[in-house]
């Protein structure tokens, strides 16, 4: 190998406690409880005897419904993101703890709060990524309801997370003197001032949590839109994104990097952190012939009738699974007239029609049925094979920027990303491309982000009037 | 009236944690770790050391808004001499959970601005986190301070001399039914998972039974709520609620929907009148059957002798510039003497006590190796933790589901 020029670029892992999907493969007998705590400690403490970066959980917040009924083919229920995240610092040192939390169903003040509290109480470990949504399903749980139209979601997240920035802020590190002697407990009777104005906050007061160890936590952002890429490169730190195969995921790099520059910031200020799954074997082959087995067990056919409903959009219950697609045409509604509800990866499907013609592309070209179609399309296997094969494709990928590294995904809780904290992190180790200890304080520092500085924060937003 | 049943009739102890001690210059005091009260490790260090004293639970103070002192003035508060600032409530203790293993966990939760349905799985979760020892003591926020963090709507503040008016009244009336509102959507989202609607039924590929997963479809005044949780049912069923109660709108909400209230006799002889309002709110709403434990409320300044927790409290008082009043009783005198105040009341119908200790760790101290250990030796306290969640320390049962079938 020749001489490189510049060090190689430092990996970043990450550990996604599997969601309410089908990724997880709930019928293995290896598969453990999704909701008792010890699952989530042995999770966080496989990630943490990795060296990985941080802990990520993902959330929603209404349980999703298919044809009218809860849905019950993937694993359901999940705790309460924070709290669970307050409780895993207390089994952990260095892992950082990333919690989604919605920007629509929620109030500034009091998730500022919350992440000010989580990052104290885990010594600057808690980061923040920040989803929006705009459907009147999830709106039934909460008092405000389904009120924000679907163009106003990006407006909303972008203000709810620059007041939470300005209210971080009102703190500058100074105010607390505990002097015993002089009795002065703080240097200012006004700490935490604020008043904040537009188009969807209205509040002033001051804020009650002291600046925490990070100032902010760090921010991710996982909208794939227009809109969803300029709110990242305006203001996150990292982003959580679906784009993790190769030449897909340098577009997605490049683009990303490319929009920085206009709100004054460097590249190595966005880290770009595709989620990803992963089946390791002895051999390539062997790890491809248990990936195939893992697919199957994903897609069963039940479920396979429940994702091409999906796309769509109508009663097929009737559909053989293991016949070739339906003949007739999807049903085009917008969100309200959904079958399935409570779903991001549904709402995506803008052209049901042009979707459903290349499925149908794919089935005549390769002589596939439905759940064949099914398992190809809605793959999300991307690293399979040796451990020497995995480490070395994830090295290739993020030299070649592909990304900054990645959100791993295992198809097994609490113990699926054992092997490959055994055996694949070894290997990017000896590549010097991962940590072999944690060298920072705070999450910030393990993932080489500049602290922001109180005063910088106010320019990288470009809303700000 | 009857006094409350429970399977052992000994007094239950809980502690208030609140910053640096209920005293607004225990801060002050040579043992408090004033510059530590935002980090993990002094949370920490207080509950386990009310674990070692077998404390039932402790409750975690919190609030919206900045501590203020109650001043006549609108505008920042000009003082600097005070602990300000706080940690979310639940946070603490959930933070605090997984290192301690027998004493309940009840942080405060502000029910006016938030939404029930985030509460409902926080403490579901801190249930889970804590192997069930979780309780929540729900906090009405009566300041337009509190609503303009929001911004959501516009309450003019409520002051006590408000409360004798009928506009007061009104207002206090709607604050506390909105209360019981969210607190009945609590316990609905809480029962709303059957304990056995997780099936992983491999033959028909259903992970849940859908049949033991309820809606709620609460509709009320304030909000509708339709469910069911994304949490499943936690393991106490119905994690403990709390609230504290000073008169006779907040005694109602005590009897109508809670497991435990919190009050502030001064004397002996308030305690009959107070337990018979919370009796009657409770047959009102049809609970005569169930435990609804009343817990006196004091703020404790504890030491070796009579005098030396007088000087104490003088020595305080004096840093702090003015003598401590609160809404609770001040005890000021030995672990013995609080003892003998603690089995009268207890006597007089009262079945527990959240303490609040002055200062902190200080009082903490003293409850915990000087009151629990006389209370022992009187037979009103047990010497070992003989249940493993915060209902069974209460002598509750784990509650049926309202949806089984």
């Amino acid at each position: 190998m020749p001489q490189q020029s510049t060090p190689k670029k430092q990996i970043h892992l990450a550990a996604h406690f599997p969601g309410v999907n089908n990724t997880t493969v709930w019928s293995d007998p290896a598969s453990g409880s999704h909701i008792e705590f010890s699952s989530f400690v042995e999770f966080a403490q496989i990630a943490e005897a990795g060296k990985f970066d941080f802990l990520f959980l993902a959330e929603g917040l209404r349980l999703r419904e298919q044809g009218g009924e809860i849905y019950d083919l993937d694993v359901v229920g999940r705790p309460d993101t924070f709290t669970v995240l307050a409780a895993l610092a207390a089994v952990t040192d260095h892992l950082g703890l990333t919690g989604t939390i919605n920007s629509t169903f929620n109030e500034p003040y009091e998730v500022a709060r919350q992440f000010a509290s989580l990052d104290h109480l885990s010594g600057g470990r808690a980061a923040w990524n920040v989803v929006t949504s705009w459907d009147a399903f999830t709106g039934e749980n909460f008092r405000r309801g389904g009120y924000l139209p679907q163009d106003q979601r990006y407006e909303r997240a972008q203000t709810f997370l620059r007041t939470a920035q300005e209210l971080w802020d009102t703190w500058r590190g100074e105010e607390i003197l505990a002097d015993k002697v002089t009795g002065h407990f703080l240097s200012t009777p006004t700490p935490g001032l604020f008043e904040h104005h537009d188009s969807q906050f209205d509040i002033k007061g001051q804020f009650n949590v002291p600046r925490s160890p990070q100032g902010r936590p760090v921010i991710f952002q996982a909208g794939d839109s227009e809109q969803g890429r300029e709110f990242a490169a305006s203001g996150a730190d990292a982003i959580f994104s679906r784009h993790s195969l190769l030449e897909d995921g340098q577009a997605f790099y490049a683009d990303l990097k490319g929009r920085l520059a206009k709100y004054g910031r460097e590249r190595d200020d966005l880290l770009i952190l595709p989620a990803a799954t992963f089946v390791l074997g002895d051999t390539d082959t062997e790890a491809a012939e248990l990936a195939r087995e893992v697919r199957l067990q994903q897609v069963s056919p039940a479920t396979a009738i429940k994702f091409l409903e999906q796309l769509w959009n109508t009663d097929l219950s009737a559909h053989d699974p293991d016949g070739p697609l339906p003949t007739i045409d999807p049903v085009e509604s917008d969100v309200d007239g959904l079958i399935a509800k409570g779903r991001a990866s549904v709402r995506r499907h803008e052209d049901r029609l042009s979707e459903a013609n290349r499925w149908r592309a794919l089935a005549a070209a390769k002589g596939l049925t439905t759940r064949e179609v099914i398992v190809e399309v809605t793959s999300r296997q991307n690293f399979v094979g040796s451990p020497e094969t995995v480490a070395a494709t994830i090295d290739s990928y993020v030299q070649a920027d592909a990304a900054d590294g990645y959100i791993l995904v295992p198809h097994i809780t609490p113990g699926g990303l054992a092997p490959f904290v055994d055996k694949v992190v070894p290997l990017l180790q000896e590549r010097g491309v991962f940590r072999t200890e944690y060298t920072g304080a705070t999450l910030r520092d393990n993932l080489g982000l500049r602290t922001p500085s109180i005063e910088r924060s106010a320019t990288a937003s470009p809303a700000a009037s | 009236m009857s006094t409350p049943p429970s399977p052992a009739d000994r007094i239950r102890l809980a502690v208030a944690l609140d910053g640096a001690g209920s005293h607004p210059a225990a801060w002050r005091e040579p043992e408090a770790r004033a510059d530590e009260l935002f980090t993990a490790g002094y949370w920490v260090d207080l509950v386990t050391e009310a674990e070692q004293g077998l404390v039932d639970l402790v409750t975690i103070e919190d609030g919206l808004s900045l501590q203020t002192e109650d001043r006549p003035r609108p505008g920042p508060d000009p003082r600097t001499d005070r602990v300000r600032g706080r940690l979310d409530a639940v946070l603490v203790a959930s933070r605090v959970a997984p290192l301690t293993r027998h004493i309940g966990l009840v942080p405060t939760a502000v029910v006016t601005h938030t939404e029930p349905f985030h509460l409902s799985k926080a403490i579901a979760t801190l249930d889970y986190v804590s192997g069930g020892r979780a309780g929540v003591r729900v906090r009405v926020a009566t300041q337009q301070r509190d609503a303009a963090l929001f911004g959501r709507r516009d309450l003019t503040d409520l002051t006590y001399a408000d409360l004798d008016t009928p506009a007061g009244a009104a207002r206090l009336r709607d604050l506390f039914d909105e209360a019981a509102d969210y607190v009945e959507v609590l316990r609905r989202l809480w029962d709303s998972w059957e304990d056995d609607a997780e099936i992983r039924d491999v033959a028909t590929g259903r992970f849940i039974d859908r049949d033991k997963v309820h809606y709620i479809d609460f509709e009320g005044r304030w909000f509708s709520v339709k469910g069911p949780s994304i949490t499943p049912r936690p393991p106490q069923g119905q994690p403990v609620v709390a609230a504290l109660a000073h008169r006779s709108v907040p005694f109602e909400l005590v009897g109508r929907t809670t497991d435990l209230g919190f009050v502030t006799p001064h004397e002996t002889s308030q305690i009959g009148p107070i337990l018979d309002e919370i009796r009657s709110a409770q047959a009102a709403a049809g609970r005569d059957e169930e435990t609804v434990h009343v817990f006196g409320d004091l703020v404790v300044v504890l030491d070796e002798s009579e005098a030396a927790a007088q000087d104490r409290l003088a020595r305080l008082d004096e840093a702090a510039g003015e003598a401590y009043r609160c809404d609770a009783d001040i005890f000021t005198g030995t672990p013995a003497a609080l003892a003998d105040r603690l089995a009268d009341w207890h006597a007089a119908g009262l079945s527990g006590f959240r303490l609040r200790p002055a200062a902190l760790p200080d009082d903490l101290r003293r409850i915990t190796r000087g009151l629990a250990p006389e209370l022992q030796r009187r037979g009103l306290f047990h010497d070992r933790y003989e249940a493993s969640t915060l209902r069974g320390l209460l002598g509750l049962p784990r509650p049926a589901n309202r949806y089984a079938a």
